[in-house]
C-alpha cells in the first residue's frame, strides 16, 4: 500500500503521461517534495516556499485540504490525493 | 490577420504573466493561475466610439470589439441590453438619492445574466470547432447552456447538484440536454467536471472556455455606463459566488475609460453574499486576501460556491476601489425579495435578495453614502426560485363565485389597509 496521487492533465507532461502516481505516506508537503524528486519540476508547479499555490486545490480522500490541516495534513497508506486546478463557475 | 484579430492579443496568466495564444486553455501551465484575455485597447479605441455603439442593435454584440471573438458570432442569441431602472420607490424607503436596478431578470432567453456569458462562450466554442458543450451549474448556467446550446446545435452535457430546486431542474430538462444530477454540492460537481474535462474534448463553458465565457459578464457593466448616460456609477453592488462577475464589471468600467468612452471612474465596488456562504465577504471584512473555503448552507443556491475561484481577485477589487462587502441571512434575503417586488415590481431570484439586503446593510453601515448614485446588479428571475418564498408571501383571499362574497372580502381588505 502507498498513497495514490491523481495528476491533472496540465501536469501529466512532468509525470511522463501518468494520470496517477504513488508516494510514501507523510505530511502533504512532504509528499509533494518527494514527488518533486521523482518528477523534477512538479513541486514548483504546485507549491511555492512550502505553501500550496493559491490556484491549486488538493483533496485528500475527497476532502479539501483546507478543511484539514492544509500542507501539514497527515496522509496515510491507502489515502488518495487529488490535485485539481481551481475552476470558476457561478457569478 | 483578420480585422477582428488585431483587437485581441492573446491570453495571459493573471498570476505570473506568462502569455498564451487563443486556445481552449484555462490555467497557466506553470503556476495554475487563471488565464485572461488581453486586448489591444489602442486599436479598439479607434473603432469603438459612442456613435458606433449607438448605431448598432441593442444587444450585447454592440460591444463586440471588447469581446474575445475572432469572427462574427455565428447563430448566437442577441441577448443583453436589459433595462437599467431608476428605483425611486426603493430609494425613498432606503433614504438614498439615486438608486438603480440593472435588471437582468429579463435577460433573453433564460432570464438570468448567465445568458450573456453563455452567448459569448458558445460563439467561441463554435469558433474552436467543438461539437459538445458542457457546464457545472447551480441552475442558471444549466438553463442557459441547455437553451442556447439547443438552438446552436450542440450536444449538451449539463452537470448540476442533485439538491437543486425542482423548478430549476425542469427549466433545464425542457431543452432536452443530457442532465447529470450529481449527489454532491456545487464544489463537488465542479471538481468532477474538471476531471471529466481532462478526459473528454468538450467545450466546458466554465472550465476550458472560461477565459472567454467570463468576458461576457463585462457587457452588464458596459450597459450600466451607457444607460447612465456614459458615466460610471458611484457605487455598484454585485452578488458574488466565484467573484467573477464583480471583477468583470470592474474591468468593464476601466476598459471604457481606457478606450476613451468615459473620462473617469470613481466607482466603489461592493460584494454581496449570503451569510451561509460568504468566503469572499469574510475575507473582505477581515481585510485579508486569503479565501478560506466554506461548506455552503443558504437558500441562495445560485451563490452557493464555497470555494470561489476568483475570490482573491474579488478582494483586490474591493481594496482598489475602497469598496466593502456585506453578508445577509436567509430571512433577510426573503424579506429583500419581497421588498423589491413590492416597491419596484421586480421579482428577483434569491441572489437578487442577497444583493438588495446587502445594499441595505451597506447604506445603514455608512459604506454607501446616501447622496451618491448606486447601481444594484439583479442577476436572475424570481420565477426560478419560488420555493424560497413558500410560507413567506401574503395569502390569497379565497371566495365563492358570487358578488356578495367578493364584497365581503373587499370590505375586510379596506378595513385592514
Amino acid at each position: 500500500m502507498a498513497v495514490k496521487i491523481k495528476i491533472p492533465t496540465p501536469l501529466q507532461r512532468l509525470t511522463k503521461g501518468q494520470e496517477e502516481v504513488t508516494s510514501e505516506p507523510g505530511t502533504l508537503i512532504e509528499i509533494i517534495n518527494s514527488l518533486d524528486k521523482q518528477y523534477p519540476g512538479l513541486g514548483e508547479r504546485i507549491s511555492e516556499s512550502g505553501k500550496i499555490r493559491r490556484f491549486v486545490n488538493i483533496y485528500i480522500n475527497e476532502e479539501d485540504m483546507r478543511f484539514l490541516s492544509a500542507e501539514n495534513t497527515q496522509v496515510k497508506d491507502g489515502d488518495e490525493v487529488s490535485i485539481v486546478p481551481a475552476i470558476a463557475g457561478g457569478f | 490577420m483578420s480585422k477582428k484579430k488585431k483587437f485581441i492579443r492573446g491570453l495571459k496568466c493573471r498570476e505570473c504573466g506568462r502569455e498564451y495564444s487563443i486556445d481552449p486553455v484555462y490555467v497557466c501551465e506553470f503556476c495554475f493561475g487563471p488565464l485572461e484575455v488581453v486586448y489591444n485597447y489602442d486599436e479598439i479605441g479607434k473603432v469603438l466610439t459612442k456613435e458606433t455603439i449607438l448605431s448598432r442593435p441593442r444587444n450585447l454584440w454592440r460591444y463586440k470589439e471588447l469581446l474575445p471573438l475572432e469572427k462574427e458570432p455565428e447563430g448566437a442569441y442577441f441577448t443583453g441590453y436589459t433595462p437599467l431602472m431608476k428605483a425611486d420607490n426603493l430609494a425613498e424607503i432606503l433614504g438614498v438619492k439615486e438608486l438603480y436596478i440593472k435588471d437582468d431578470t429579463v435577460t433573453h432567453p433564460t432570464l438570468s445574466f448567465k445568458d450573456r456569458v453563455v452567448a459569448v462562450a458558445l460563439a467561441k466554442a463554435k469558433e474552436f470547432g467543438f461539437e459538445t458543450v458542457s457546464c457545472a451549474s447551480t441552475g442558471n448556467l444549466a438553463h442557459s447552456v441547455s437553451a442556447q446550446g439547443a438552438r446552436a446545435g450542440f450536444e449538451r452535457f449539463i452537470f448540476i447538484p442533485a439538491s437543486l430546486e425542482h423548478s430549476k431542474i425542469v427549466a433545464s430538462l425542457v431543452y432536452e440536454p443530457n442532465l447529470i444530477a450529481v449527489d454532491g454540492n456545487y464544489d463537488e460537481v465542479n471538481r468532477l467536471c474538471s476531471e471529466v474535462a481532462n478526459k473528454y474534448r468538450w467545450a466546458f463553458v466554465n472550465i476550458n472556455i472560461r477565459p472567454f465565457y467570463a468576458e461576457g459578464s463585462k457587457t452588464q457593466g458596459y450597459e450600466i455606463v451607457e444607460q447612465l448616460g456614459w458615466r460610471a456609477p458611484d457605487n455598484v453592488v454585485v452578488p458574488c459566488a466565484s467573484g467573477s462577475l464583480m471583477t468583470k464589471i470592474w474591468k468593464s468600467f476601466r476598459e471604457m475609460k481606457e478606450i476613451g468612452l468615459i473620462d473617469q471612474v470613481n466607482t466603489k465596488v461592493f460584494a454581496a453574499q449570503a451569510t451561509g456562504c460568504s468566503p469572499i465577504v469574510t475575507a473582505i471584512k477581515r481585510g485579508i486576501d486569503v479565501i478560506k473555503p466554506v461548506k455552503p448552507d443558504t437558500i441562495a443556491k445560485s451563490l452557493a460556491i464555497g470555494n470561489p475561484a476568483d475570490g482573491f481577485y474579488a478582494t483586490q477589487v474591493i481594496e482598489e476601489t475602497k469598496g466593502f462587502g456585506e453578508d445577509v441571512s436567509d430571512r433577510e434575503i426573503v424579506n429583500a425579495i419581497k421588498l423589491l417586488a413590492r416597491t419596484e415590481g421586480v421579482f428577483a431570484e434569491t441572489a437578487g435578495g442577497v444583493t438588495l439586503a446587502s445594499t441595505i446593510k451597506l447604506i445603514n453601515g455608512g459604506h454607501i453614502k446616501k447622496d451618491s448614485l448606486t447601481v444594484m446588479c439583479i442577476t436572475g428571475n424570481g420565477l426560478k426560485t419560488q420555493e424560497a418564498l413558500v410560507g413567506h408571501t401574503v395569502e390569497p383571499h379565497y371566495i365563492k363565485p358570487n358578488l356578495a362574497a367578493f364584497e365581503e372580502v373587499l370590505k375586510k381588505i379596506k378595513q385592514d389597509t
